[in-house]
Parts: C-alpha cells; structure tokens; sequence
C-alpha cells in the first residue's frame, strides 16, 4: 500500500474530441455536468471557478491548454486549510478513437510534502500558535 | 532525509482507530492544550487511562507535552500531523466517477455534436 498521490480515470466517450473539449473547457459545458456555476479564462495562467448549490467552491488555475487534447489546471486540496498551498494537478487528456473520445483524467499531488510543511509536520516546530497567542497577549499587554 | 509521510497518516489513523483515544484528540482540538487531569474532569476515562493515551500519542508525535501551571504537564494537538492524514482522506474523498457519468450523460443528451 502507498500513500495514494495519483488517480487516474479513462473514459470512452462516443462524440469526438471538439465536443468533449467544449464539455470541460467551456462555463456552458463545465456547468452543465461539473459544477452548477462555472466561470472560465481559457488561457495559461487564467482562472476558473466552479460553485454547487450545496455552497461548495473551487478555484482553479489553468496550467495548460492544448486545444483539443489536453486540458489542465490544479486547484486546492479539499480539506486542507485555505492558506495552504499545496494544490493537486488534473489533467484531461482527449484522444480520438473511432469517431469517439478517449478521455484520460489523472490527478497528482496529494502526497506531496513542501519544505515547509516538513517542518511542520517533522520537525520541531511546537511553536505554532503557542507562540502567535503568546505574541498577541504581549501586543495587547503592551497597549 | 525524506520523511515516510504515509508512516505520519498511518499514526493518525491508528490513534483515531481508538475511541478512548479518540475522545482525547477530541478533546484537545475543540478546548485547547490541557493537562491530563483536566481531560479527565471532561471525559469518561480514568485519569490513568487517559495519561497512558497521553503518552503514546506524545511518542507518535500527535500530541506535544509542554510545561503548565504548578508544574503538570499539558498536551498540546499538533496539526501538521493531521494534515497530512487528510490529504490521504482527499485522495479516498475525490469522486471522479461521478462528475465523469455525469459528464458522459450530459453529451449523449444529444445536440452537442458538431
């Protein structure tokens, strides 16, 4: 057993690759089997973002864009904290087959580890918020 | 040295797998650090049983043991640990299968193909 940092999907999908592009990289296809509301800046660097009426969120920032076969952006890591940086890369690859699609959807880093969270997580920094109260109490002492 | 970051979560898992134990983390991360006797004014475990958790889970790394008042020891939750068991949880809570029916059911709808 491993800790589980890939996961990998393929789909056989009976439209070409154009019609599934315009599925994953459009606000009128993302919000029609991803998200409820979809916003998207097709571009390296660009944003996007999906909300659910449930009130969950994501934001996403596209890495690549290779009209129409691959698609990719990371996003935050469900459940971690919002100040963490540690963020996940989907990547959706489109292939044709027959007069059909072979989409490959693989997502990669949740077991990465940054510098800093190894200090955190190993080594001796038992500070943390002791110390960050304990700066607060002084500042509110010293007032 | 690399860190086995699956041994980190493998810890988390084996303390909270302990409803004693359980209880203690509990405990710690909704009341803040406290000393033994005080978790056992709040919980259901003798005194005893829950510095014997203590223990253990100070040694995994779960927990750190600071000086408090009138020299008792106090227990303090360490987080990073945590956090890595639950980036193991995203892996296991990621649902791609859904959103990809759902993605497969949304084109044979059909009008979508050019």
């Amino acid at each position: 057993m491993g800790f589980p940092d890939r996961i990998e999907r393929i789909v056989e999908i009976a439209h070409p690759p154009a019609t599934v592009w315009a599925a994953i990289t459009t606000a009128e296809g993302l919000s029609s089997w991803f998200g409820n509301e979809a916003t998207i800046d097709l571009r390296p660097g660009g944003s996007a973002g999906m909300t659910w009426t449930d009130g969950q969120t994501a934001d996403m920032r596209i890495e690549r864009v290779e009209e129409p076969a691959v698609f990719g952006f990371t996003w935050h890591i469900y459940g971690l904290p919002d100040d963490d940086l540690r963020r996940t890369y989907v990547e959706f690859t489109l292939e044709p087959v027959g007069a059909g699609t072979r989409l490959t959807v693989v997502e990669t880093g949740f077991a990465q580890l940054p510098q800093d969270a190894h200090q955190k997580a190993f080594g001796g920094n038992t500070e943390g918020w002791a110390s960050e109260l304990g700066e607060l109490v002084d500042h509110l002492d010293a007032a | 040295m690399p860190p086995d970051i699956e041994a980190i979560a493998a810890q988390v898992f084996v303390a909270l797998a302990d409803p004693s134990r359980r209880s203690v983390l509990a405990a710690l991360a909704s009341g803040g650090p406290a000393t033994a006797t005080d978790l056992a004014d709040r919980l259901p475990i003798t005194r005893q049983a829950i510095a014997k958790h203590l223990t253990r889970l100070a040694e995994a790394g779960l927990v750190t043991a600071e000086p408090g008042e009138r020299r008792r020891v106090r227990y303090r939750l360490r987080s990073a640990p945590m956090q890595v068991a639950q980036q193991f949880l995203a892996a296991l809570a990621r649902d791609w299968d859904g959103p990809l029916e759902a993605l497969q059911a949304h084109l044979d709808k059909g009008g979508h193909d050019e």
